[in-house]
């Protein structure tokens, strides 16, 4: 693989993420437990659409077969998507959407803020962009960490029960794939393990703090592979750009 | 009396009643009673149009509603704000919402079946809602008034957001096309509709344009957007669905048929193709979110005991 094509796929990873989060966090409109929350979340929809619009533009670019975004989005089938199993998982309750988000965004901080000084200009503008989102959405969703820990009995149960339901999905979103060594040697990409590290520390510093215990980790992960969630997301999104294809919107 | 008196003359100077001023309680109720009613439909609306978001056809077009609904939210809490100023709370103004003793704008108890139709209501339903909402800039009480400043600015650029995705259809494929026509079709008359009954007919018109609640009456603004809206139509190739539409050469407007009185009625009466649905997914929300809702005022109650101990 060639740096390029190692790129555009990592590229891809963190755009698709980016993408599949947003649809998820779009799916709360009109669904907030109040309305000030159902703004802050779409707004982060907003963020991570945005987000995943530039990454897979440049991934686009990278691949060199004119493909678009848009393209990438909604002419892909479910295998070719390289996003973290975890944002795919549905909005089972507003626990999961907060616990969901949390982790993610501890995640993305560090990742944007080591992406700051890649060697990759555009990865590195990138960085700095999202960062400024990214820590905003760490700010919201780490209050509500604690906020629901420490609320009543029944905010505490559901939300150690959303993140114990989603830690499962975590070392996949902190182990560098194969093709990602190369990048990291290279100073193009942040170093995973590093990532990984701080990422565990900051998380169980807000758990804890919140009154909510890490759960244990799983001793055999469960199988990489995309689940129904994706399929039926995709079928949605997907859904007036496969029916139409000559159409332009 | 003499209170009565001075209030209406501060009116009828063009200054504007605060919330701590002495109002009329009749005053006080009407408002509360259109800036409820406005902030509720900015919320029930987030329905139909949210409905599109996941099937939105490209990032930006998702990009594009998702900060438009966002918008309306944002409008629903400045009017929430607003209304609490006059001694309710947003508790009750749910309450009395869910219970069905107040509305919100029947437009959005119609459905939403197709792309261009998140067009159509950004074209014409907030086409209609700004045509009179520009109007109630100039409403008397001042946060209202104020709210209304905001909320217009913001309006204008949703009506051209809806207005490019009509072009788009309008202009597209023969499939694109028929799908703004459907829209078209399906959106004009309850637009039309927003403005609410003839003059003749509107109860409450009266004492609102005396005391300047209401600025422009229901067919006023009505006429004032259809002329706007039709040469809007023709631009596209699209057809307004009304045979008797015509220009009339002596007044300087357009005429058209007399909107469907009955069904009008009967959607403001629950009857409409979706009232049961909108009403259904505000209240299991609500009542879904109630435990998010308490253990925030829990955590909040402890922080405050907390900082009093130390």
């Amino acid at each position: 693989m060639t740096t390029n094509q190692a790129l555009y796929q990592y590229c891809l990873r963190l755009g698709d993420t980016n993408l599949i989060l947003g649809h998820r966090l779009s799916e709360m409109c009109s669904r907030g437990p109040m309305l000030e929350e159902d703004i802050a979340l779409t707004n982060f929809a907003l963020d991570h659409i945005g987000q995943a619009e530039a990454l897979l533009q440049y991934a686009g670019k990278l691949e060199g077969k004119g493909r678009s975004e848009d393209d990438l989005s909604y002419l892909r089938n479910v295998e070719e998507f390289e996003n973290f199993r975890l944002v795919e998982q549905p909005n089972t309750d507003f626990a999961y959407v907060i616990a969901r988000q949390f982790l993610v965004d501890v995640y993305q901080c560090l990742l944007y803020q080591k992406m700051q000084k890649s060697t990759d200009e555009t990865l590195a503008g990138m960085g700095s962009r999202f960062l400024k989102e990214s820590t905003y959405h760490l700010r919201h969703t780490s209050g509500w960490m604690e906020r629901l820990g420490l609320g009543t009995d029944e905010s505490k149960r559901r939300i150690q029960q959303a993140i114990s339901d989603l830690w499962q999905f975590t070392p996949e979103m902190l182990t560098a794939k194969s093709y990602e060594k190369e990048l990291e040697a290279q100073g193009i990409i942040p170093d995973a393990e590093e990532i990984a590290l701080d990422w565990l520390v900051q998380v169980v510093r807000v758990l804890s703090r919140s009154g909510l215990h890490k759960p244990q980790d799983v001793a055999v992960p469960p199988p990489i592979s995309h689940s129904d969630h994706l399929v039926r997301m995709l079928a949605e999104m997907q859904y007036l750009q496969r029916t139409y294809p000559d159409a332009r919107w | 009396m003499e209170k009565l008196h001075d209030f209406q003359r501060f009116i009828d100077a063009e200054e504007k009643i605060e919330p701590k001023d002495w109002m009329p309680d009749e005053y006080r109720a009407h408002n509360i009673r259109q800036i409820s009613q406005h902030a509720h439909s900015e919320v029930i609306g987030m329905q139909p149009e949210g409905n599109w978001i996941t099937r939105a056809p490209t990032l930006r077009a998702k990009k594009i509603l998702l900060a438009k609904i966002q918008d309306e939210g944002g409008h629903g809490l400045y009017l929430y704000s607003a209304a609490e100023t006059l001694g309710i709370s947003r508790d009750e103004m749910i309450a009395q919402l869910h219970a069905g003793k107040a509305k919100y704008s029947s437009v959005f108890n119609y459905p939403t079946l197709n792309w261009a139709d998140i067009g159509a209501i950004g074209w014409l339903v907030d086409g209609a809602a700004v045509t009179n909402q520009l109007s109630l800039r100039r409403t008397s009480y001042g946060p209202y008034s104020r709210a209304m400043l905001r909320i217009c600015n913001e309006e204008s650029f949703h009506q051209r957001q809806g207005y490019e995705i009509m072009l788009k259809m309008a202009k597209g494929t023969p499939e694109q096309k028929e799908m703004a026509q459907d829209a078209l079709n399906r959106w004009w008359w309850p637009s039309l509709m927003m403005f609410g009954p003839h003059d003749n007919h509107s109860e409450r018109s009266t004492k609102g344009m005396l005391w300047k609640i209401k600025r422009a009456s229901n067919d006023e603004l009505r006429q004032r957007f259809i002329d706007k809206t039709v040469p809007q139509a023709e631009f596209l190739g699209l057809t307004i669905p009304d045979p008797k539409l015509r220009w009339n050469e002596a007044t300087g407007h357009y005429e058209t048929s007399d909107i469907n009185w009955e069904e009008f009625n009967q959607v403001i009466q629950g009857n409409g193709p979706c009232n049961k649905e909108r009403m259904d997914h505000h209240k299991q929300v609500h009542a879904e979110g109630a435990w998010v809702r308490e253990a925030a005022a829990a955590y909040a109650a402890r922080q405050k005991e907390q900082l009093q101990e130390a």
